[in-house]
């Protein structure tokens, strides 16, 4: 059985984001790239799932040639294959559901990982989008799994607790910290990552719905008062939090 | 030309959600800008009392489609029964709520429909017959303005942003109810499991965040004493869940929750990055830490330089007068 992967090479969250030149993305300048940090938990439970059903992993990236330092980061988690789907410029999140679903189709991959959200543009969608396309079974933000023969039970986190779903194969799981501690790459592992291929194709063409129009910085919150430096404020915050800001 | 929008309300246990009134509310803002009609509806069983409440918001009617085994969110067949009903309806504007369910379940609709999807929203305007949406990207470092170009478009509206006010009273003038025979439970829920008593960070309207400067997972007792005196929820920097003091599901930042509530009080918490995102939104920020120079002060709206050991009591006490 054939296990799907998909990941994000997106920033650090410790970037600061400055607007690019064209006012509808980011600057690239200066930030540092890295695996999305969800997707660390969805390799770690592809991996985990392959040890007990058995089978292959095949990670699946879309983006450009940088992309493939976040595949072979999987690779060198234990990640048997690598598909760098090449594109360049915006997708929006249905355009890139739609060409991941056809490259999972080629594989022929019955149980999908993604992470909940890439933390670029935290859309939280792509995974459920993905599964309507294939015609798979979804359950999102999972921080417990467990599969047996076709029969998949999952914990997802949602306000205040956590629902407990039971559906069946295939299926697309996006992954929520919590789920797992994703393993470090060995040495040994990051050696083996070297003879793995990486195939190269094009994504597949899907026009998008969705269109930027600006990217903008928020507004910077004002650095208000400082009332005091001990206990003895606390009478007038507690008054400016009642008549002035009325949120108490 | 937008033809009609549909409002997709969202209960649990059978109660309507609050986001279900903020997105009545939207939707019926967003009809009067567009000139279009609103109509609302809501997968559930015993729902209709709790139905009665979204009146007063101008929404045309109300559908609510039932079956014993549709009182928890079944994502198959929610999905199925909202698209169906929009085409019916040729509805060509859906807005759900940007929630764990509605997160879930509007991208599978928005296949269905063969729709755009833009997500997160903190507001809804209107340009000509666009609709722009303005959302958050990189936890809030940045924000976008997009808009949709497929003949239907779904959105989906942060919660706590888009004011509803009280509910009026009113009852609404329509509510159809509809059975389904035979809902698609490929995906069913077998059980809920709460955190007792616990108020979500995501739903709150205050938040008491704690931090490093707490100095051991115990003095979390603290954040959960004001808490508690303030009808808060417990919110937890990415240090001291990653330290493992608290749970994840507690976690304020760009790999936690990002937040808007109306109070946002950071106890020695000294604001990295990645922190400020997912809070720099809330209506009213409160810091207290004893590093005059901490990041969390640039945000703040009122601050305290000192001892959150000392300054917290002095707080609960002066709050329970």
């Amino acid at each position: 059985m054939k296990i799907a992967v998909c990941v994000s090479h997106v920033p650090d969250t410790a970037a600061k984001i400055k607007i690019g030149s064209d006012g509808k993305s980011i600057d690239p300048t200066d930030v540092t790239y890295v695996l999305n940090p969800y997707d660390e938990f969805a390799i770690e439970e592809a991996l985990k799932t392959k040890e007990k059903l058995g089978g292959e992993v095949v990670v699946i990236s879309l983006g450009e040639e940088s992309s493939k330092e976040s595949i072979k980061k999987a690779l060198a988690m234990g990640v048997d294959e690598g598909v760098l789907l090449k594109d360049s410029g915006f997708r929006d999140s249905v355009s890139l559901a739609k060409a991941l679903s056809e490259e999972i189709k080629t594989q022929d991959a019955k149980i999908v990982f993604m992470g909940k959200q890439a933390v670029d543009y935290d859309n939280s969608i792509v995974g459920q989008l993905t599964s309507e396309f294939l015609g798979y079974n979804c359950v999102s933000v999972v921080v417990a799994l467990n599969i047996e023969g076709e029969k998949v039970i999952a914990e997802r986190e949602i306000e205040g607790g956590k629902e407990v779903v039971e559906t069946s194969l295939p299926v697309v799981i996006t992954a929520q910290k919590g789920l797992n501690e994703p393993r470090y790459a060995s040495l040994k592992g990051i050696m083996a990552a070297k003879r793995k291929t990486i195939v190269e194709k094009d994504a597949f063409a899907f026009g998008n719905k969705l269109e930027v129009l600006s990217m903008n910085k928020p507004q910077g919150k004002q650095a208000g008062k400082i009332i005091g430096s001990d206990a003895s404020a606390v009478p007038e915050l507690v008054r400016l939090l009642k008549e002035e800001a009325k949120v108490i | 030309m937008a033809n009609k929008i549909l409002a997709v309300l969202e209960q649990r246990d059978n109660q309507l959600k609050k986001i279900s009134f903020e997105v009545a509310k939207a939707a019926v803002d967003l009809g009067k800008k567009l000139n279009v009609k609103v109509e609302a509806v809501l997968v559930g069983n015993n729902t209709k009392d709790s139905l009665n409440a979204i009146g007063g918001y101008g929404v045309e009617s109300v559908t609510l489609f039932r079956n014993e085994n549709l009182t928890q969110y079944s994502s198959s067949a929610y999905s199925k029964i909202i698209a169906d009903f929009a085409k019916e309806l040729e509805a060509d504007i859906l807005i759900f709520g940007n929630t764990s369910m509605g997160k879930d379940l509007a991208p599978r609709v928005a296949v269905k429909l063969d729709a755009g999807i833009a997500v997160d929203s903190v507001k809804l305007e209107v340009d000509g017959s666009d609709v722009i949406s303005t959302r958050p990207v990189y936890a809030g470092k940045a924000l976008l303005d997009v808009k949709i170009n497929s003949a239907v478009k779904v959105f989906t509206i942060r919660p706590n942003v888009f004011n509803a006010g009280e509910p009026t009273g009113d009852v609404p003038d329509l509510i159809v109810e509809e059975n389904i025979d035979q809902p698609d439970l490929s995906s069913k829920l077998i059980e809920i499991k709460k955190a007792e008593g616990k108020l979500d960070v995501a739903e709150a309207s205050i938040i008491v965040s704690g931090g490093r400067g707490l100095k051991e997972a115990a003095n979390f007792k603290l954040v959960e004493d004001l808490a508690e005196v303030l009808g808060a929820a417990v919110g937890a920097s990415r240090a001291v869940v990653d330290a493992g003091w608290r749970p994840h599901s507690e976690q304020v930042g760009q790999t936690g929750k990002t937040v808007s509530p109306n109070l946002y009080i950071a106890l020695g918490i000294s604001g990295a990055i990645q922190h400020l995102a997912g809070m720099r939104s809330s209506k009213y920020i409160v810091a207290v830490n004893k590093d005059a120079d901490a990041p969390i002060f640039q945000v703040a709206d009122y601050g305290i330089t000192g001892d959150v050991f000392e300054v917290v009591p002095a707080l609960i006490e002066e709050l329970k007068k």
